[in-house]
C-alpha cells in the first residue's frame, strides 16, 4: 500500500503524535451524529480510495477505506454479489471505512450476521504511525489474534483503517415480502417460532400493529415458505422501497423520529434478545431483527432506557439525540480496564477520535 | 495422531525447561504452588505427582510435551477465580485445557506452570428452543450440543472433525470450523456470549444475549485467542434449524487442475455449497482401503459437493452443481440417493486421518489456507515437494474455504525423515503465504506454528499482537509462550531458514 495518499496520512499521524494533538478521523460524514463529540483536527481518509482486488469466485473484495460505499456496492452488484449485512447508508457519500468503524448492519443482520462477520482482514495505521495488517483474504484464518474483526464497530478508537478485505456473497436469487396484522407480543412470538424452522427468513419489521417479513434465498425455498406462512404478499417494487427505507432509515418511522429528535426527544436503539417480551416503554417503537433490535423514540431519561435494556439482557444506545458523551451504555469495570488497555496498545498517545466511543477513551 | 517426535528437537527455546532451574528449585516452586492452591480446592482436584500430571503433558499434538508443576481440576467458577487469583499473586503461568484434542500444542503445559483442566464444567445449563440458544459450560463436547438440540429440530452448526470429543471451550479458543463453515460460519459466527475470568481471576462476559454489545467487540478477539486472553467457563451458542434434506455429489476428475477449477466455478456460479471437500488420489486410495465406500480409484482428485435445504431447493441446487461440475470436466458424477449413501460418501473424508495412520508409521498434518483459485497450484507444488523431500503426502482439503490439510507421511524413528518432514511442512506453509494465504486456517498457532508466524507477520504486527495480549493479561499469566513468537525467535528462524533463496545475501555462509 505504499503510495502518496497513505504517506500523507502517515505523516499527519506522525505529526499529531509529536504534537499530542488529537485527530478526528472522517470519511463522508454520514454518521457524524453517531457517538460522542470529538475535538480534533479532521483527518479525511477519502484519498485512500479504490478497490484493490476483487475476484468474485473467491467471494472476497479488498477495498481501501476511503472508497465510497456506493462504489463498492455497484462493483459487487455488477457481478451479482453483495454485502449481505446491508450496511445502512443514511445519506450519500459514506465510505467503506466508516461502515466498518461504525459496525452498523441493516435488516438482514439476524439472518446473515453483521459487519464483523464479513471482515476477513484489515490494514490499520496505528497511533505509532505504523501500518500493520491482520487477518487476510481467505475465509479461514486463525494466525494470531483476530484484530481485524475487533476493528468493526471500534469507532476509530484504535487507528485509521486503511484497507479492509470483506467476504461477499451472491445476491439472493429470489425474495418475497409478506405482511401480517399482529400486535407486538403476537408478532414477537410468531417471529421466534418461525426462527426455529428451516425457513429462508431474511428480515422483519414491526410497527404499529403491522409485521412485515422478508424471505430471501433459492426460488424454490422462497416459494414454499410463502405458501406455508400465508399473510398478504407485498408488490416487489413497493417491498424493495420499504426495505431500503428500513436500511437507510428514511422510512416514515425514522422521518418521524428525526422530527422528534429536533424537538428534544432521543432515538434509542435497544439491542436485546429476540425473545425479550414487549418492553413497555413510552413513545413510538419499531422492532427489527426478529425482535433483537428495537427502536424507541422517547424523552424518557437515559437511565430508564438503559435499565430496561439491561434487565432484558441487552443494552441501549442513544442513536440520535441524547446527552453529549453518553451515547453508549457503560461497560462493566473489568471490561473497561480491557478497553483502556486496548486503547493504549494501539494508540498510546490517545490521538484518534478521543471521546467518540466513551469520554475517557 | 501426529508424530511423536523428540520434544527437545522441536520445542521452542522459550518453552523448554530453563536449564538454570535445578531440580531442587523446581521442587520448591511446586511446593509453593501446591501450598497456595490446596486451601482453594478439594483434595482430589489438585494433582502434582508425576504419575498424575503425565497424562496432561501434551494435547493432540503429541510431538510437543512438557510436564506441568501441577494440575488443577476446579468444579465451580468460584474455584476457577480463586485459582487464577492465587496463581496471579505468585506469578505462576496458567494453561487452560479442555479435551486436549487441539492439533497445534495450544494446551501444552508450561514447565513452570499450572494446567487448569476445565473437564468438570461439562453441563448444558439451558437450552431455549424459542430463542434458539444454548448456554453450556466450557467442557461440554461440541457434538453433545447438537444432540441435545436435535429433539427441537435445531443443531450447533460448526462441526470440526473432532466434534465427538472436542469441547466448546476449546472451539472458542481455536475458532474452530468444520466441513460446513463456508455456508454456516466458524465458531465466531455462532457464539453470542462467552463468560469467563481474566488472568487476575475477575469474572467477565464478552458479547451478550443480544446480537451485539456496548463498547468494543471483545468477543471477536477472544474467540480464536488460544487461551491467552481469558479463561472461558461458559458459552452461549446460537442454534440453527436443521435443514430438511441434504444430498451430496461425488465428482471425479482426471486432473487436479480441473478439480481446482471446478471448485472456483461452483462458487462463481453463485452457489454456496453446504460442504465442498477435495481428496487427491493417494488420499482416496488410503481411505478406500479403510472404509470401502466405493471411491473412484482412477480419479486424480475427488470432490464432495453438498447441498442442503428444502427438498425443492436441494433438487434445484443439485441440478446447478451437476451442470457446473460436468462443465469443468468431471469424469464421473454420482448423487447420493439416500441419507445412508450420503454418509458413505462422507465416511472416507471423515476418516482421512485414521486412514493415513494405517499406511504410514507417522504423519504430520498441515493446516494452511490459500485463495481457492490457487488449489491446483498448491497441489502441483506439493507434488514437487514430495520429490524434493523424498516423502509422500496425502491431501484432503476443505476446498470451499481453501483450507488445506496435507498429511505428510514419514517415520519418526528415522531422524532424517523427521527433519525432511519438518522442512516439507514449513515449505507448504511458506508457499501458502506466498500464494496469498495464511499458515493456519483452523488448528491454531499454538507452539507448532510459532516460527511460521515470523513469515506471515512483520515485527510491528507481532508487537501489536503482544500489546493486545497485554491489554487483557498485563503480567502474561495465561498460556505464555504461545501464538506470538518473540522477536528473538524470528531472528533465529530467519537465520536458520533460507526462504527460497530470497534471504538477503544468500551467498554468505551462515553456519
Amino acid at each position: 500500500m505504499a503510495d502518496a495518499a497513505l504517506d500523507a496520512i502517515v505523516d499527519r499521524v506522525r505529526a499529531a503524535r509529536a504534537d499530542k494533538t488529537p485527530l478526528a478521523i472522517t470519511g463522508g460524514g454520514t454518521k457524524a451524529f453517531y457517538g460522542g463529540p470529538v475535538t480534533g483536527a479532521p483527518l479525511d481518509v477519502r484519498p485512500l480510495a479504490g478497490i484493490s482486488s476483487y475476484e468474485p469466485s473467491e467471494l472476497v473484495v479488498t477495498v481501501r477505506a476511503g472508497t465510497p460505499l456506493a462504489e463498492l456496492e455497484a462493483a459487487l452488484a455488477e457481478k451479482g454479489q453483495c454485502l449481505p449485512f446491508e450496511p445502512p447508508r443514511f445519506a450519500a457519500g459514506g465510505t467503506v471505512g466508516g461502515m466498518v468503524a461504525a459496525g452498523l448492519s441493516g435488516p438482514a443482520r439476524p439472518a446473515v450476521g453483521g459487519v464483523r462477520d464479513y471482515v476477513l482482514g484489515a490494514t490499520l495505521l496505528n497511533g505509532k504511525a505504523e501500518v500493520v495488517s491482520f487477518g487476510g483474504q481467505v475465509m479461514k484464518n486463525v494466525a494470531g489474534y483476530d484484530v481485524s474483526r475487533l476493528l468493526a464497530g471500534s469507532m476509530g478508537l484504535l487507528g485509521v483503517l486503511c484497507e479492509v478485505s470483506l467476504k461477499v456473497l451472491p445476491q439472493p436469487v429470489a425474495a418475497a415480502t409478506l405482511r401480517f396484522e399482529l400486535d407486538e407480543a403476537a408478532a414477537l412470538r410468531q417471529l421466534n417460532t418461525w426462527g426455529g424452522q428451516p425457513l429462508p427468513l431474511s428480515a422483519s419489521a414491526w410497527w404499529d400493529g403491522m409485521l412485515v417479513l422478508r424471505l430471501a434465498g433459492a426460488a424454490a425455498a422462497v416459494q414454499s415458505a410463502k405458501r406455508a406462512l400465508g399473510g398478504e404478499v407485498i408488490d416487489a417494487a413497493l417491498a424493495a422501497g420499504f426495505w431500503q427505507g428500513m436500511r437507510d432509515q428514511t422510512d416514515e418511522f425514522f422521518v418521524g423520529a428525526a422530527k422528534a429528535v429536533q424537538g428534544g426527544a432521543t432515538l434509542w436503539r435497544l439491542a436485546v434478545p429476540q425473545t425479550a417480551p414487549p418492553l413497555g416503554l413510552p413513545g413510538e417503537q419499531l422492532l427489527e431483527w426478529g425482535g433483537a433490535q428495537r427502536w424507541v423514540v422517547t424523552s424518557a431519561p437515559a437511565p430508564a432506557l438503559r435499565d430496561v435494556a439491561a434487565r432484558a439482557g441487552g443494552h441501549a444506545t442513544a442513536f440520535r439525540g441524547g446527552a453529549q458523551g453518553d451515547a453508549f451504555a457503560p461497560v462493566a469495570p473489568a471490561l473497561m480496564t480491557i478497553h483502556r488497555g486496548l486503547k493504549h496498545a494501539f494508540d498510546p498517545d490517545r490521538i484518534f477520535n478521543p471521546g467518540r466511543l466513551y469520554p475517557e477513551l | 495422531m501426529n508424530a511423536p517426535t523428540p520434544a527437545e528437537a522441536l520445542a521452542p527455546p522459550a518453552l523448554a525447561a530453563p536449564a538454570a532451574v535445578s531440580a531442587a528449585e523446581r521442587a520448591a516452586r511446586q511446593q509453593q504452588i501446591v501450598a497456595a492452591l490446596r486451601p482453594l480446592l478439594p483434595a482430589h482436584a489438585l494433582l502434582h505427582s508425576r504419575e498424575d500430571t503425565v497424562p496432561y503433558e501434551c494435547d493432540g499434538l503429541t510431538a510437543y510435551r512438557a510436564l506441568p508443576l501441577a494440575v488443577a481440576l476446579p468444579e465451580t467458577e468460584a474455584q476457577v477465580a480463586a485459582v487464577l487469583k492465587a496463581c496471579h499473586a505468585i506469578g505462576v503461568p496458567v494453561v487452560a485445557r479442555g479435551a486436549g484434542t487441539g492439533l497445534s500444542g495450544g494446551a501444552m503445559p508450561h514447565t513452570e506452570g499450572l494446567v487448569l483442566s476445565l473437564a468438570k464444567f461439562n453441563k448444558i445449563l439451558k437450552l431455549d428452543p424459542l430463542a434458539r440458544t444454548a448456554v453450556v459450560q466450557c467442557g461440554v463436547r461440541n457434538l453433545a450440543i447438537s444432540e441435545a438440540a436435535a429433539p427441537f429440530g435445531l443443531y450447533y452448526a460448526p462441526d470440526p472433525s473432532s466434534q465427538i470429543a472436542c469441547t466448546i471451550g476449546g472451539n472458542v479458543a481455536e475458532n474452530s470450523g468444520g466441513v460446513h463453515c463456508l455456508k454456516y460460519g466458524l465458531t465466531v459466527h455462532n457464539v453470542l456470549k462467552v463468560r469467563g475470568f481474566t488472568a487476575e481471576g475477575e469474572a467477565v462476559e464478552f458479547g451478550s444475549d443480544a446480537l451485539d454489545c456496548a463498547g468494543l467487540d471483545l468477543l471477536a478477539v477472544v474467540i480464536g485467542s488460544e487461551g491467552m486472553l481469558a479463561v472461558t467457563t461458559e458459552v452461549t451458542v446460537k442454534l440453527t434449524p436443521k435443514p430438511q434434506l441434504a444430498r451430496c455429489i461425488m465428482a471425479s476428475f482426471g486432473d487436479v487442475r480441473d478439480a481446482g477449477n471446478a471448485v472456483a466455478a461452483v462458487i462463481a456460479a453463485g452457489i454456496i455449497p453446504a460442504g465442498l471437500e477435495m481428496m487427491d488420489k493417494p488420499m482416496t486410495a488410503a481411505v478406500e482401503d479403510f472404509v470401502r465406500a466405493g471411491y473412484d480409484l482412477d480419479a486424480a482428485a475427488i470432490l464432495l459437493c453438498e447441498s442442503d435445504g428444502t427438498p425443492e431447493e436441494v433438487e434445484e441446487e443439485i441440478g446447478r452443481m451437476l451442470a457446473v461440475l460436468g462443465g469443468c470436466g468431471a469424469t464421473r458424477l454420482q448423487v447420493s440417493e439416500s441419507e445412508a449413501q450420503r454418509l458413505t460418501f462422507w465416511s472416507g473424508r471423515k476418516n482421512a486421518f485414521p486412514a493415513s495412520g494405517r499406511i504410514s508409521p507417522d504423519y504430520m498434518c498441515m493446516d494452511s489456507t490459500i485463495p481457492r483459485k490457487r488449489l491446483a497450484d498448491i497441489l502441483i507444488a506439493i507434488a514437487e515437494m514430495e520429490k524434493k523431500y523424498e516423502l509422500r503426502c496425502c491431501n484432503v482439503f476443505h476446498a470451499g474455504d481453501g483450507n488445506l490439510h496435507p498429511l505428510i507421511l514419514f517415520d519418526a524413528n528415522d531422524p532424517d525423515q523427521l527433519h525432511r518432514c519438518e522442512q516439507f511442512g514449513a515449505d507448504i506453509l511458506e508457499t501458502s503465504v506466498a500464494l496469498g494465504g495464511t499458515v493456519t486456517g483452523e488448528h491454531g498457532v499454538g507452539v507448532e506454528k510459532l516460527s511460521s508466524m515470523c513469515v506471515q507477520f512483520s515485527p510491528e504486527e507481532r508487537t501489536q499482537m503482544v500489546a493486545v495480549k497485554t491489554a487483557f493479561d498485563p503480567v502474561g499469566t495465561l498460556n505464555p509462550g504461545k501464538v506470538i513468537p518473540t522477536l528473538h525467535r524470528c531472528a533465529e528462524y530467519g537465520r536458520m531458514h533460507v526462504k527460497k533463496g530470497l534471504l538477503p545475501f544468500p551467498e554468505l555462509e551462515r553456519f
